[in-house]
Order: structure tokens, then C-alpha cells, then sequence
């Protein structure tokens, strides 16, 4: 879906020619539909208001470093208005409305999304560093697709949950990461709303600007005031929402350690939870797999989203006896690999999301070699300012090395070989994660087995990174639960 | 030590003096006494009900090492076996009616009351051995994705659950929660009601002579407050399944949570009144599974759509 189509047969038997220095005529998409505002206010109640305590923050571009705007730091104060809001609209409105009428709200949404897609995916790219291609192919059709998705189930649900009476739970709290901004608030708000529930939500502090835009398409979209509520602001923002006493159910996606924290603090209340956490994906590759068709598959599972991709292949198993054409075939698609401003249509991996993410990823690359692994990165331009990565490949790692164990969250892949199915079907579980994996083979029953062996919540087998709203995702063990897509995303934001 | 019910004896002049249980856990299909050598004695209206063993750290770790064991192997055997394995528990139970009963009463529930719990109990079994091959077509799903792949999400077991029985219906309570946990694939290691242990311990001497394989169930006797840091923290332990009111004894349920969060565990808290009938359904096996999507591209020479 994103670097190369997966059902489309690719035939890359004759090695690519490429020179990755062989310059390209920029193809920068124009910022000229977007107006930035030089600050942001909260959205609550339906409307925009500053913050309390009069707080603000800068977001930058990662590609450049330059400012974009000042974004305004919630209070506990704005908190206990946001959440107010929401129970107050809740109670009077919300839950009170028809169901299919609740519906028709949605409808709206999914469609003001589409009309103004081409702004989203600019701020998108714009504050996040993705490719432009990226932010308008995935993250901004997909988000409007979640919500025409779920604007149907409205005023079906006690067709999905038989002999159950399906009821809204109240106030739901949301906090969302910054890898995906939108489209995470998407898969958050969408089912929450069509549910009968009402919503505040944190976008993650360096990626407000696309929420901050779908709150003004829910004001277009005339939604009663309260129904959704977004507060901006860094992570304490987020724990006091999580853990405001008026909050009736907390979703969470971001990273494992605050996952637990959620649920520890959480403890001492009956509040409903879910939560998408983190992963260290693999891939299975094995020797009868259509090798070219496989390595872009390989490529798209690691390098979209410049690897901040919860789900991302960050391991490949690959079957020892074409280990060596697979590793060289890999290196030569990275090498072909476009690094830099995200704006170019023609760029393949963006900008690095933040100076934090990127310390994280140099000291993995540093771990990954002192553990003995052996790396390899394509000599690619990288642009003078911004955070940068070179696409990253490590051979020669072992089980217990950090790069195959923890989740980096950035370029990097690690390489291991089996012989045995055991053996790869050993190598892949042995993780606390289990969000997803990847499996090559042309042989069915093969796919078959090892989507019932691998423990993990998606599979993808022959091929990688497919999203839909109508297709459950979420975790096994620390990758965290519950699930969202699909029908089985409903019951998240419901009671009987 | 409290009296059984004798309904007949041979020789009205000369009553013979009963024979005492030595009351055991179940672990791995085996009767160990607890390795602390450590026992309690919970007492009905004054009399106590015999030395119960009060299970140790170390019997909860063997508890979860053969609850592993026998993980994959049970939930490998096809749904229809799994049925009728469910189904020889309630023969088993049905041949012990009588035991059932008058242990019952003997832990203070009245004839009535007694008689009632046992026979609801072994519907239950009938109930969920039922659903043993059917919870899957109800649950699952084929997506209708736009890409041109086929996908689709089905249950799959949680893995190994630690299950906090409930206090006062020793035997329905139970069974209430053990039933969906293995209709759904995983095998489980309970804590007994600690007030009123003896239904458990004859409910494992069912099962041992049943078709269950061993490790599936493993049943412990004991103290809550003292196993439950312990089995909250055990990584080999995914699902908790506690059957208490959420917040009574000093919030154990919240602390049971706090340290289940380290290994992200899935813990549900449950206090229903286990006697309606609305309280068997197959939502109670979903609580333990975990949706799995998978995806797969179509083929497009022939057609141009998604497939499905």
C-alpha cells in the first residue's frame, strides 16, 4: 500500500541501476492551501478557547526545525472543563439522540475530511515529517474511511452484539500518538461517537495541528458542543484525562511503558481500558517465496512511516538457504530509497518525527553494533538540517540482542536465519510483543499454520501494513488489548 | 470434623466410625499435598470441615508450569473433542450428585440450596460443552476490506488464566467461569473458595477421572491475600478472572490490577449472581480469547474487486 502494491506481481530479477545520488527534479507538494494560525486554543465545548494558564508551546517541522505555530498546554483546569463538557452533552444530547441521527453526524465528518483532504495531508507532513505521498495515499483517505465506517454501525448495533442490549459507556478519554495523528484520532473518535459516547482527546504534543483542523470540521459539521473535545499538551495533559474521576472509558495507543502506567493507574476503578501499545513484528520469509515481490513487502514493513510504525516488521526471519539473495536484494532496494523533504512527492522516507526519536534510534544503532550485529546503510544524501535516518539493515543478530528485542521506532531492521519452520515459528514468538507479523510463502497450507502459530493480533500474510476500518487491529500480550476496526472495535465503547 | 449424611448403616447397635479425607489440591492431573506442608481449617457454624492445604508460593509456580504445559496441546485439539471432553465432566458430575449435595450442606447451604447448586452446575457443563464448536462461527468474521485481500478475524485462546473462585457457591461458581475459560482453548489454575474448599476438591476428583487432560485444570486451596502478588506478577499467566465484588476486602482487586499491569495482563472482575440464567453466555468465553486478523492478497487477473 504504500512503497509498492503488494497484490501487483513486481518482477525485479535484473538488479535496479538506480545510482541514488542520480538527482530528481523536486516535486515539492504546494503549502498554499494551508493557513497556519501563528497560535492554537483548546477546542471545548464546541468552541475555541485558550488555555487556563495561558501556556504555549512551539511545533516545529522535523524536517527543517523551523517553528509552525505555538500550540497552547492544557491545565487541570481545562481537563475538568473539557470533561464536564463532555458529560454535560452526553446527558442532554448524545445519548439522547436517535441513533441514526448520530449516524448522519459521522457521515458528515467522513465527508468534510474528504473535501478538505489536500489541507490535512499537508499539515500532516508538515508537523509530523512523513511523506507527503504517505500523509495523502494512507493516513487522511483512511481517516475518513473510519468514520464513514462506523457512522453505518450508529443505528445498527444490537445486530453485533446478539441477545445484549448494547449501551454507550459516557465520557470516553483518548490519548493518540504522533505517528499517525489523524488517522489515530480517526480510529479513536469515530467508534466512540457512533457508540453514543462523547469524547475528549489529547493528541501526542508535537502532532496537534491535524486535530486541531478536525475540530474545526466538527464545528462545521454541527455537532452539538461537547461532543468531542480536544486538549492539547504534553504527557501530564494525558494522566490527568486518563484519570479525571468524570471519565467513564480510556483508550490509549503509544508506547508500552505508559501503557502500564494507564493500567496501574487505573487500578483502583471499575473504568473500562483499552490499549494499543507497542510491537517487534517479524517476518517470516521463507525459501519459496516470490523473492522480489517479498523484499518490497520487507521494505514497505519497516521503512513506511519512517519505521514509527507500531506494527512495523522490525525483524526478518529469513530461511537460511536464501538468506544471501534476499539480504543483497534488500540493500539493493534501500539503496534506491529516496531520504528527505517531505513535501517531495517523489520522497520515500521523511524526516525523523522529533531530536528525542532520533537520539533513540542512534543509540539502538549504536547498541545493535556493540552487540556484535554487522550494519548496513545506503550512501543516500540526507538533507542539512532536520532529523534524518538512513534506512538501516543489521545482519548477524542474535535472540538476545536489544535490536531484536526492543522496539526501536525507527528505520532499522534486524536479520536473523532459521532452517526449521520450529525454528522461525520459536524465533518470532519469542517476544513480550505480539501486534503483528509477516509471512512469505507460496505455500497455502504453510500460511495457514503459521497464521494460526505466530502469536500475534494481525497477520499479513504475502503481504505487509494493510489498514481498513473494517479489519480488527490490536495486540496479544504487551502489544497491549482490545481491538479497533471493525465490528469488533465496537465493543470497546460499549456496555449491556 | 463435620458429619456426612449416613443414610443407611449396617448395624444400628454397633456404628462404625467413618473414615476422614485427607483433602488434597489438583496439579497437573496428580493430588499433591501443598509442598509447604502448611494447612487451615475453615469452619461452618462452629465445626470445621477438615485440614484444607494452604497452597504456597512454590504449588502455584508448579500450578502454572503444568497449566503451560498443557496449553497448546488443549487448545490444538479440534473444537468438537474439546465438546465432548466438556460433556464426560457432567456424566462424571451427574454420578457424583449425591456427594455434591451433601458436601453442600456440610459447607452450610440448606438441602434445597444444595440440591438446586448441583443441579444447575451440571447444566452449566452441558451448556458450555456446546458451545465448545460454536463460539467461533458467532464471533468471527470475514471483513469486507477494500484492497483486494481476503481477511479475516477469528478467537484464539488467551493463554494460561489464573482463576479467583467465588466465595460462596463453591461448585457453580466455579464451574461458571472454568467452563468458558476451556470452551475458549486455555487451561486454568484456580484458587478454591477458601470459606468452603470440599465442592472443588471432589469437583478435581470428577474431572481426574474424566477425559480432561491433565494440566488443564489445576485447582489450589488457600489464601487469597497471600497468593495474590504472586499470581498478579507471574509472567507465565495471562488472564486473571477474579469472582469478587470490585472493591470489598481492602481493594484487592486494585491490587491485584497494579501488579498485573506489569505483564499487561488481561484482568477481569466479575461479581454476578452466578444462579441466573442469563449468566452463562458465550460473551464469558470471549473474555478470554483474543480476536486474530489475518490477511491475504486475491489474486487480480481474472476480477477486478476485492473478492469479499
Amino acid at each position: 500500500m504504500s512503497l509498492a502494491n503488494s497484490n501487483i506481481e513486481t518482477n525485479l530479477t535484473m538488479k535496479p541501476t538506480l545510482d541514488p545520488n542520480w538527482p530528481s527534479s523536486p516535486a515539492l507538494e504546494s503549502r498554499d492551501s494551508v493557513r497556519l494560525a501563528k497560535s492554537y486554543g483548546l477546542f471545548v465545548n464546541g468552541e475555541f478557547t485558550p488555555s487556563s494558564g495561558n501556556r504555549k508551546y512551539w511545533t516545529i517541522n522535523p524536517a527543517n526545525e523551523q517553528r509552525l505555530s505555538r500550540i497552547s498546554e492544557s491545565t487541570a483546569g481545562d481537563v475538568d472543563r473539557a470533561v464536564q463538557a463532555a458529560r454535560n452533552c452526553y446527558e442532554k444530547q448524545w445519548s439522547r439522540l436517535r441513533p441514526a441521527e448520530r449516524g448522519k453526524y459521522l457521515y458528515r465528518i467522513a465527508r468534510l475530511i474528504q473535501e478538505r483532504s489536500r489541507e490535512f495531508a499537508i499539515l500532516e507532513t508538515l508537523d509530523g515529517g512523513k511523506p507527503i505521498r504517505e500523509s495523502r495515499e494512507i493516513d487522511i483517505p483512511l481517516a475518513a474511511a473510519h468514520f464513514f465506517y462506523y457512522a453505518g454501525w450508529a443505528d445498527k448495533l444490537p445486530y453485533a452484539f446478539p441477545n445484549r442490549k448494547p449501551q454507550p459507556l459516557g465520557v470516553a478519554a483518548q490519548v493518540i500518538p504522533w505517528n499517525f495523528p489523524l488517522l489515530m484520532a480517526a480510529w479513536k473518535i469515530a467508534p466512540a461517537l457512533a457508540c453514543g459516547n462523547t469524547v475528549v482527546l489529547k493528541p501526542a504534543e508535537t502532532t496537534s495541528l491535524t486535530a486541531l483542523l478536525l475540530a474545526e470540521i466538527i464545528q462545521q459539521a454541527d455537532l452539538p458542543p461537547g461532543a468531542v473535545n480536544i486538549l492539547t499538551g504534553h504527557g501530564p495533559v494525558g494522566q490527568a484525562l486518563v484519570e479525571h474521576p468524570g471519565v467513564d472509558k480510556v483508550a490509549f495507543t503509544g508506547s508500552t511503558r505508559v501503557g502500564k502506567s494507564i493500567q496501574r493507574a487505573l487500578a483502583a476503578t471499575d473504568r473500562r481500558c483499552t490499549l494499543e501499545l507497542g510491537g517487534k513484528a517479524a517476518h517470516l520469509l521463507f525459501a519459496d517465496a516470490p523473492i522480489d515481490q517479498a523484499v518490497e513487502g520487507v521494505v514497505n514493513g519497516i521503512y513506511f512511516n519512517q519505521g514509527h510504525v507500531c506494527c512495523a516488521g522490525s525483524r526478518l526471519l529469513v530461511e537460511e538457504s536464501v538468506s544471501d539473495e534476499v539480504i543483497e536484494k534488500l540493500k539493493q532496494r534501500m539503496g534506491t530509497l529516496r531520504v528527505g523533504e517531505p513535501l517531495d512527492k517523489n520522497t520515500d522516507i521523511g524526516a525523523i518525527h522529533s531530536r528525542q526519536q532520533w537520539n533513540t534510534i542512534q543509540q539502538y544503532l549504536e547498541s545493535g553494533q556493540a552487540d556484535g550485529a554487522t550494519m548496513y546503510q545506503p550512501d543516500c544524501p540526507l538533507p542539512k538540517s532536520g532529523f534524518w535516518s538512513r534506512p538501516t539493515l543489521f545482519t548477524g543478530v542474535s535472540q538476545s540482542n536489544r535490536i531484536s528485542q526492543e522496539e526501536i521506532f525507527g528505520p532499522v531492521l534486524a536479520v536473523q536465519t532459521f532452517r526449521t519452520v520450529a525454528e522461525a515459528i520459536g524465533k518470532a514468538n519469542n517476544t513480550r510483543y505480539g501486534l503483528s507479523a509477516g509471512v512469505w510463502t507460496t505455500k497455502g497450507s504453510r500460511v495457514l499454520n503459521l497464521a494460526a502459530q505466530l502469536k500475534a493480533g494481525v497477520i499479513w500474510a504475502n503481504s505487509y501494513n494493510q489498514f481498513d476500518p473494517a479489519s480488527p487491529f490490536g495486540g496479544y500480550g504487551e502489544s497491549g488489548f482490545g481491538r479497533e476496526g471493525g465490528l469488533h472495535g465496537l465493543s470497546a465503547y460499549l456496555t449491556y | 470434623m463435620a458429619k456426612r449424611k449416613t443414610k443407611r448403616t449396617t448395624n444400628p447397635e454397633h456404628p462404625r466410625l467413618p473414615v476422614l479425607k485427607t483433602y488434597k489440591m489438583f496439579v497437573g492431573g496428580k493430588f499433591p499435598r501443598t509442598e509447604s506442608g502448611r494447612h487451615y481449617t475453615p469452619r461452618v457454624k462452629g465445626r470445621g470441615l477438615g485440614n484444607f492445604c494452604l497452597a504456597s508460593r512454590k504449588d502455584l509456580r508448579n500450578a502454572v508450569v503444568a497449566a503451560r504445559a498443557a496449553q497448546a496441546s488443549w487448545a490444538e485439539r479440534s473444537a468438537y473433542n474439546r465438546s465432548q471432553i466438556l460433556y464426560r465432566i457432567a456424566e462424571m458430575l451427574e454420578g457424583r450428585r449425591g456427594q455434591l449435595i451433601d458436601e453442600l450442606e456440610i459447607q452450610g447451604a440448606t438441602e434445597g440450596q444444595a440440591a438446586s447448586e448441583v443441579d444447575q452446575s451440571i447444566e452449566r457443563v452441558v451448556y458450555y460443552a456446546g458451545w465448545c464448536d460454536k463460539y467461533q462461527q458467532v464471533f468471527s468474521s470475514v471483513n469486507p476490506v477494500a484492497s483486494p485481500h481476503f481477511n479475516f478475524s477469528v478467537l484464539e485462546p488467551t493463554g494460561v488464566v489464573f482463576h479467583v473462585a467465588s466465595e460462596n457457591r463453591p461448585l457453580l461458581g466455579l464451574l461458571s467461569l472454568v467452563l468458558p475459560i476451556l470452551a475458549g482453548g486455555n487451561t486454568v489454575v484456580c484458587l478454591a473458595s477458601s470459606t468452603r474448599p470440599i465442592s472443588a476438591i471432589t469437583l478435581s476428583e470428577c474431572l481426574a477421572t474424566s477425559d480432561v487432560p491433565a494440566g488443564v485444570v489445576n485447582v489450589l486451596t488457600g489464601q487469597l491475600a497471600e497468593l495474590s502478588a504472586h499470581f498478579a506478577g507471574h509472567r507465565e499467566i495471562n488472564a486473571i478472572a477474579l469472582d469478587r465484588p470490585p472493591r470489598s476486602k481492602n481493594s484487592i482487586a486494585q491490587s491485584i490490577r497494579e501488579t498485573a499491569a506489569d505483564s499487561l495482563k488481561r484482568v477481569h472482575v466479575y461479581n454476578l449472581n452466578w444462579a441466573r440464567g442469563e449468566n452463562q453466555n458465550p460473551y464469558l468465553i470471549r473474555d478470554f480469547c483474543e480476536v486474530k486478523t489475518v490477511w491475504h492478497p486475491v489474486e487480480q487477473i481474472s476480477s477486478s474487486g476485492p473478492g469479499y
